[in-house]
């Protein structure tokens, strides 16, 4: 089945999201639809599957006009979408989520599951797509959840699948495996539209790209097109993808971590004894899966959690036990992994972000008055400094672009004397431009011969960063490499496979 | 300028709205319960004229008793103002506990208490104003700060459960308000308190000394702790605005996780902002005992600190915009006594009036719709978190 779209136009007040963007997806072809946030891409899809309504332009299915003005009109046309947010009930079963909205039931009224179980049966076996139906969808990892969720697009005969940001969630290996399941579904004769902004995924999967920026269609390309050329179309400039990683003077060690141990409320151990140390000059990378206690980890480093055992030393001075506000007085910037939840205040203004650590000494505060001219000049400076894009430093912060509000975090927590820089997932939703920045100002700190530590579940970027990785499993570093490490390897050690492991098998 | 009356203008015109609706619909109210109108239903002219009649008639009453009563004036245009002074002295206290409800609003905090925190500022004001024999001003001070102490006290107990143990404040408030009321009716009949030849719960009346100025002379109720009230309302916007510790609760308000990310000392900011919060009530019952009532009685929050809820709401949690609602409730509650006795609508369709306000200020998009207005940029500025908080 072959989906085009002509002319599709949406405004929003007076913001037009998408262009007159025209559009043509094969049979069974994998194409990608590649564009910073904000590109456009989400509300385009969002047009195709029903979920919003275009302002002019046509839908056309093998060649005919269809109207789609709700999800379930995209479903009897046979698209089905995967959501870059799963929807599934966690405490349901695969087969019971996977029925949800369509439920069958037998002549005495009570649910027919054996027959949901059947059809997820048949769907497995056809697309090679291995799902227990009775497994309780929250105990499943999140490669499995979202095969489950194809699985759902599937079995309501969807012939044109959109994946929506598909791989965000993914570690590595899961990431391949999902890239291997699109080329069975595409030679079943599946059409996918593939949303991403992964550049070296669209190459190894597409049959097509097409590149969106500011709601317009940029261009159509093949994969052969090379990543820098793909990322300065999606940008709209030259774009440095790998911040050279010259030679630097790498210092002594400025934060040690000993048996640093992290338990939760109910005193089960997050973080298990893990030891490491960062220099000065150095990034080191923690890398690893989602979920593996990397997050608490760097909140402890903060004393964010309230359960820790052990010892972090920086610059030869304990600060375990230390208040929050002691550890970054004491010389520790923090760039928390949500931005909008810990990161800033969206009502507040861009220049009360900026001090949201530092209001409490001079010179933004004399005895118990807050000078709001310091506290406005001094914000003027970071904005220009920081290149914040904003009207006013009087905006509320929940006015501005995710890029932007990680360049208020930044600038925050990089305008005070500091030792060393903990950032937990800096670019995490963040465009290919802004991205950039904060790989610049990283690379400045380790320059400046702070220690830096950089949680990232990133694969391009802890290589492309870090001087020494470190990998993360359930709680533990399994082992700390140098930079020299190949994907491969990396992507065994953050499955939980070390070298040792690997060499048994 | 025209930015910041632009700004004013915007921030009104949902309460005014609100407002219009609520007058509205009680007039609806007033002519449908009027049986003079109603037996008019015939004809269709008749009925509307006498409809018009009776709501005129019982809104010029509620004027004439809250603001202006030419009738009163007996040689001084002074005196037709009594009303309106009525209504300031009705609206001294709530302006106080509605600051109380506003500036836990600010932080996140749900303050029902303000109720049980008004009553024990009452009882340290009343204690020391009738106990103790210390010269004229000092009297005075000695009495506000006793009770603002056990406010603070009663306010910070539920400040310090809830930074400790997570206990949440609505509930920890409504409870230490039962306790309050229950304390006050005990603490009434004992030797201390019981004012002697009495057995109905009343305590001795506070020394002169120990009384708030009047005004306006023996013939109004007018007193100074209105200057104290506005005071107490600059100060809460000096606080938020311009301190850094009104920038910290502001910061626990918005965002308390960011806020701790930051080394905001959340427990910190909890219990002294229900501190502050206990000592604005507080001083709200000592300014009425030592202002208007001079002696403590059982009854003598009466609803003011539920009230307060409303009046900080009402005002959108600001504290200008508090002391403007408290003095409308204040209007209301006056104007509603004249609107009963001279019309026979009864008190409590003031109490309908407030409720009808309320409600269309708590549902927003309800008023916007009826109005056709766009989505204002400010509508965020109530940040209470319900159960969560």
């Amino acid at each position: 089945m072959s989906l085009e779209l002509k002319g599709i136009t949406k405004t929003f007040g007076s913001f037009t999201a998408n262009d007159s963007i025209d559009l043509k997806v094969e049979t069974g072809q994998i194409h990608a639809i590649l564009g910073e946030n904000g590109a456009g891409k989400s509300t385009l899809m969002n047009i195709v599957y029903g979920l919003l309504k275009a302002d002019s332009g046509e839908i056309l299915i093998d060649g005919k006009k269809v109207e789609i003005s709700e999800p379930s009109d995209a479903l009897n046309v046979g698209i089905g979408m995967v959501h870059q947010h799963f929807m599934l009930i966690p405490v349901f079963t695969v087969a019971e989520n996977i029925m949800l909205g369509h439920e069958k039931s037998n002549k005495f009224r009570v649910l027919d599951l054996d027959q949901a179980r059947a059809a997820i049966r048949t769907i497995s076996e056809d697309f090679g797509l291995q799902v227990d139906p009775d497994a309780i969808v929250e105990t499943l990892p999140v490669g499995i959840q979202q095969k489950v969720e194809i699985i759902k697009a599937l079995i309501y005969e969807a012939k044109v699948l959109i994946l929506d940001e598909p791989t965000a969630v993914l570690t590595p290996q899961e990431t391949d495996e999902l890239l291997n399941t699109m080329r069975d579904l595409k030679s079943k004769g599946t059409s996918i539209i593939f949303i991403t902004h992964k550049l070296r995924e669209v190459r190894a999967v597409a049959d097509q790209i097409t590149i969106i920026r500011r709601g317009k269609v940029i261009g159509a390309v093949s994969p052969s097109t090379s990543e820098a050329e793909l990322a300065s179309m999606m940008v709209g400039r030259a774009v440095d993808l790998a911040p050279a990683k010259y030679q630097h003077e790498t210092g002594g060690p400025i934060l040690e971590v000993k048996n640093l141990t992290v338990r939760d409320a109910l005193g089960t151990s997050i973080v298990k004894g893990v030891n490491f140390h960062v220099n000065s000059g150095e990034v080191l990378a923690v890398a690893g899966v989602q979920g593996n206690g990397q997050s608490e980890l760097a909140r402890a480093l903060i004393n964010l959690e309230e359960h820790i055992e052990g010892s972090i030393l920086l610059d030869g001075k304990e600060i375990r036990g230390s208040s929050i506000k002691q550890s970054l007085h004491a010389g520790i910037a923090f760039i928390p992994e949500s931005r909008e939840l810990d990161g800033v205040i969206g009502s507040f203004s861009i220049a009360e972000n900026l001090i949201l650590d530092l209001h409490g000494q001079a010179p933004y505060s004399k005895g118990l008055n807050l000078s709001a001219k310091v506290v406005h000049s001094e914000a003027e400076k970071r904005v220009t400094e920081f290149d914040i894009r904003t009207q006013s430093i009087m905006d509320s912060v929940s006015t501005l672009s995710g890029g932007n509000k990680q360049k208020v975090v930044i600038a925050r927590e990089l305008s005070r004397p500091i030792k060393v820089l903990v950032a937990s997932q800096p670019t995490r939703g963040l465009d290919v431009g802004s991205i950039e920045f904060v790989h610049e100002r990283i690379l400045a700190q380790r320059d400046a011969g702070r220690g830096v530590i950089l949680f990232s579940t990133e694969l391009d970027e802890v290589m492309a960063l870090a001087d020494r990785i470190a990998v993360m499993y359930r709680g533990e570093i399994l082992d700390i490499v140098g930079s020299n490490v190949t994907r491969e390897e990396l992507g065994l050690l953050m499955a939980g496979i070390t070298s040792a492991k690997a060499g048994a098998k | 300028m025209k930015k910041v009356i632009s700004r004013i203008a915007q921030s009104i015109k949902l309460p005014g709205l609100s407002f219009l609706m609520a007058f509205t619909i009680t007039g609806i109210i007033i002519a449908l319960s009027d049986e003079k109108v109603m037996n008019k239903i015939g004809s269709p002219i008749e009925f509307l004229k006498s409809a018009g009649a009776s709501v005129g008639n019982a809104y010029l009453a509620l004027f004439q008793g809250s603001i202006y009563d030419n009738r009163l004036i007996k040689g001084n245009i002074f005196e037709g103002f009594y009303p309106f002074f009525e209504t300031i002295v009705t609206a001294t206290p709530l302006i106080l506990t509605g600051l109380s409800v506003a500036l836990a609003f600010k932080s996140g905090l749900f303050n029902i208490g303000a109720q049980g925190q008004f009553i024990f500022g009452a009882i340290g004001a009343s204690y020391v104003g009738f106990r103790f024999d210390l010269p004229v001003g000092i009297h005075i001070i000695a009495a506000a700060t006793a009770g603002m102490f056990l406010a603070a006290i009663w306010g910070g107990i539920v400040g310090f459960l809830k930074a400790r143990t997570g206990a949440h404040e609505v509930i920890l408030t409504i409870m230490m308000n039962y306790i309050a009321g229950y304390f006050i009716l005990w603490l009434l009949k004992t030797k201390t308190f019981l004012r002697p030849g009495r057995i109905d719960p009343i305590a001795p009346e506070v020394l002169d000394s120990a009384k708030l100025p009047l005004l306006a002379g023996e013939n109004f109720r007018i007193h100074a702790g209105i200057f104290i009230a506005l005071a107490a309302a600059l100060f809460v916007w000096w606080l938020l605005t311009k301190t850094t510790i009104g920038y910290k609760f502001r910061a626990v308000g918005a965002n308390s996780q960011a806020a701790r990310t930051a080394g905001i000392s959340v427990p910190f900011v909890i219990t002294a902002t229900m501190m502050i919060c206990g000592a604005l009530a507080g001083l709200g019952g000592a300014v009425h005992v030592l202002g208007s009532e001079h002696s403590l009685n059982a009854d003598v929050a009466g609803s003011l600190g539920f009230d307060a809820i409303t009046v900080a709401l009402l005002g959108r949690a600001q504290p200008l915009g508090t002391v403007f609602a408290a003095l409308l409730f204040g209007a209301l509650h006056t104007g509603g006594r004249m609107m009963q006795s001279n019309t026979g609508v009864p008190l409590d369709i003031v109490v309908v009036t407030q409720g009808l306000i309320v409600l269309f200020i708590a549902a927003p998009v309800f008023v916007r719709y009826i109005f056709r207005l766009k989505k204002l940029n400010t509508s965020a500025a109530l940040t209470s978190k319900g159960w969560n908080g």
